[in-house]
């Protein structure tokens, strides 16, 4: 093994065109950069997640990892190797490295499909014909727990834990070392999403994956991910180990998105971080800080100058004012 | 007074394999301005719930027993067509999962806001000026201009608060909200449930809100019910049920929430088993196959024991269930 992490992306750019020509001759922006420099590494047999709101970015980003869509600066290196440039067919042997797991657990299947094709299909997209289909079929539905005759139904006839429990089986058909997985559990029964993560677990033990998880269940996070970053207007605003950011958040925005988390307890006291307005649009970023539109302690150099990353402890995060963990006040000047 | 008395409910589907019991005996009352949750896996039941209270039940399904009591007087379960439309919508409001399917995406939301209040007898400018009204309590950012818009125009977040605006529209007694926060974020969800509290208080309606976020339920409601299999399992206040909760299920359930742990689980818990074939449905209980303290007197059809006042649970061991925890 080399020391090399399995996976490192750094400074990646995703954009896509907005409006026609009238609006560029309008002096509106032309494009808008959904991911906007980003950077991290994964190593082998670690859990890394991505969180943040909707429109934050996250499937963007996974998808530019995985090449499904075309980043337009920075660089993503899997196992040694530069991706950025290659080309479709250079692509697919990666795939086979690295799978990707859907939203959706039902409508990520094929409704025409029966389980076994599902499951079949990968073998021959790659070429491994030389295999006997059915008997792999009858190994990955044992993998995954499910019963043999599960192999005749169709994607209908499927709980969303048993159709997610295919989605997994087919991202660990052809033994990859990395599983991208966007939002695994979303619209699963708590009772059935732990079956789900136990299950994620159980094989990145036993295959020595690495998972990729993009989830905005912040509970999820902790149970199942080393490290996390969370995302906002396409940026990471915090990264570090899990551990250490639900002890004790820097950014504003990730304490709030952890207060925002209803717990299952009536007697609570919640000293919750409200966070005002909507979203900004990426076709008008804020200035200086991009949080600082939402930030209830934004003071007037958030507006004017952009924070630069700084590290406490294994935690990286971009704010001017981090939260001092012991008391949640704005503190001056760290970074 | 109460608003809904749901007794001894019973609702079946007819299917080509034979009658499927969706609801069993099912009781539930939500007194006047309260919030009553109702929790439960995919395949309990709340969705016949719901539609059994508002009178949308597929062409298959039909009630076999109890009664639906509405403001003490009517019996929803027995109500003509007619007199289910002069309800609904005015005396009982609806707010569902998915706010773009709640929205006609080719109408403005002004015509829409202006549609829902057909029956007030209202000049079109003053549903115009109730309708700015509502949008301001939602906290739609200005609203006169807002009404012009068409549903694509709002983000996700600001479609659900229309939705709320037009369900408490017409000040309903009753206002059913179906997973109104799952397809939101969390900061939204929040918010949402934020506003729905205050806007409660304010109309003073009684509102039955159906979620599977444990989370969002402790939070939010006065009451809550737990269903299983078509069953209502167990019964309280929020505080009963989260504290003391009695039946297996309730505390396999409340077990399961990767958010009562404090830290990292080696293994999440889980509810071995599956549901059963509401088809064939077992005889007595019916969470026994997946119950660990399960007898021989669970082959019989447990009573609702009482715990406490106002907490109830449908099993044979409530005392010795307190040792039930989730299997890790």
């Amino acid at each position: 093994m080399t020391s090399e992490p399995l996976l490192t992306v750094s400074d990646l750019r995703v954009q896509f065109r907005m409006g026609g020509i009238m609006a560029g001759l309008s002096g509106q922006p032309t494009s808008i950069e959904a991911v906007a420099g980003v950077s991290f590494s994964l190593e082998r047999g670690r859990t890394f997640a991505l969180v943040g709101e909707s429109g934050s970015g996250k499937t963007t980003l996974a998808r530019a990892v995985n090449g499904l869509q075309v980043a337009a600066g920075g660089s993503i290196r899997f196992e040694g190797r530069e991706l950025r440039d290659f080309s479709k067919s250079d692509w697919k042997p990666v795939r086979r490295r690295m799978s990707m797991m859907f939203q959706d657990p039902v409508g990520s299947l094929s409704p025409r499909l029966s389980v076994r094709s599902i499951l079949a299909e990968p073998f021959a997209i790659h070429g491994l014909s030389g295999k006997d289909a059915n008997a792999e079929v009858m190994r990955l539905l044992a993998l995954v727990g499910l019963p043999r005759d599960f192999a005749d139904r169709y994607p209908h006839q499927l709980s969303g834990g048993q159709a997610r429990r295919v989605g997994v089986a087919r991202a660990v058909a052809l033994d990859p070392v990395l599983i991208i997985a966007d939002e695994p559990t979303a619209g699963l029964d708590v009772s059935v999403q732990g079956e789900v993560l136990n299950l994620l677990n159980d094989l990145r033990d036993r295959m020595g994956l690495s998972l990729l998880i993009i989830t905005h269940n912040l509970h999820v996070v902790r149970q199942i991910a080393d490290s996390m970053a969370v995302m906002y207007l396409g940026r990471f605003v915090e990264e570090g180990e899990t551990e250490a950011i639900f002890a004790a958040p820097h950014h504003p925005y990730t304490a709030a998105l952890l207060s925002a988390n209803p717990e299952p307890d009536p007697d609570k006291v919640h000293n919750r971080i409200a966070l005002p307005a909507e979203v900004p649009s990426l076709l008008a970023r804020p200035s200086g800080c991009e949080f600082h539109t939402r930030c209830p302690f934004a003071q007037d150099k958030c507006a004017a100058d952009a924070p630069l990353p700084a590290r406490v402890g294994a935690s990286l995060f971009t704010c001017h004012f981090p939260l001092n963990p012991e008391t949640g006040a704005a503190l001056a000047g760290a970074g | 007074m109460t608003v809904l008395d749901v007794r001894d409910l019973s609702v079946d589907f007819a299917t080509e394999d034979g009658a499927l019991q969706a609801l069993k005996k099912v009781e539930l009352t939500v007194p006047k301005n309260r919030i009553v949750g109702v929790v439960g896996e995919s395949g309990c039941g709340k969705s016949t719930l719901i539609n059994a209270i508002l009178g949308l039940l597929a062409d298959n399904g039909s009630v076999t027993s109890g009664r639906i009591l509405f403001e003490e007087g009517q019996d929803l379960a027995h109500l003509d067509g007619a007199a289910m439309r002069a309800l609904r919508g005015r005396k009982i409001a609806t707010v569902f999962q998915d706010p773009m399917g709640a929205l006609n995406p080719v109408l403005s939301v002004g015509r829409q806001m202006r549609d829902i209040q057909y029956r007030s007898g209202l000049s079109r400018r003053e549903k115009d000026t109730r309708s700015v009204a509502m949008l301001r309590k939602v906290r739609i950012p200005d609203p006169e201009k807002r009404l012009a818009q068409f549903p694509h125009e709002f983000s996700g977040g600001m479609k659900q608060r229309i939705a709320i605006a037009m369900a408490l529209m017409m000040e309903p007694s009753l206002l059913i909200a179906d997973e109104p926060t799952t397809a939101l974020d969390a900061t939204l969800e929040v918010t949402i449930i934020e506003l729905l509290k205050e806007l409660q208080q304010q109309i003073g309606c009684s509102v039955l809100f159906i979620s599977h976020h444990l989370g969002v339920i402790a939070e939010l409601c006065d009451e809550m019910i737990v269903m299983y299999a078509g069953e209502v399992v167990e019964r309280g206040t929020t505080r009963d049920i989260f504290h003391n909760a009695r039946h297996p299920y309730t505390r396999k359930l409340l077990a399961c929430d990767p958010a009562r742990l404090s830290h990292r689980a080696a293994r999440l818990p889980t509810i071995p088993g599956t549901l059963p074939d509401l088809r064939r449905r077992p005889a007595g209980c019916v969470f026994q196959a997946r119950c660990e303290i399960a007898d021989g007197v669970c082959s019989t059809m447990p009573p609702d024991a009482v715990v406490t006042e106002g907490h109830v649970a449908r099993c044979w061991h409530t005392s010795e269930a307190l040792a039930v925890e989730a299997t890790a």
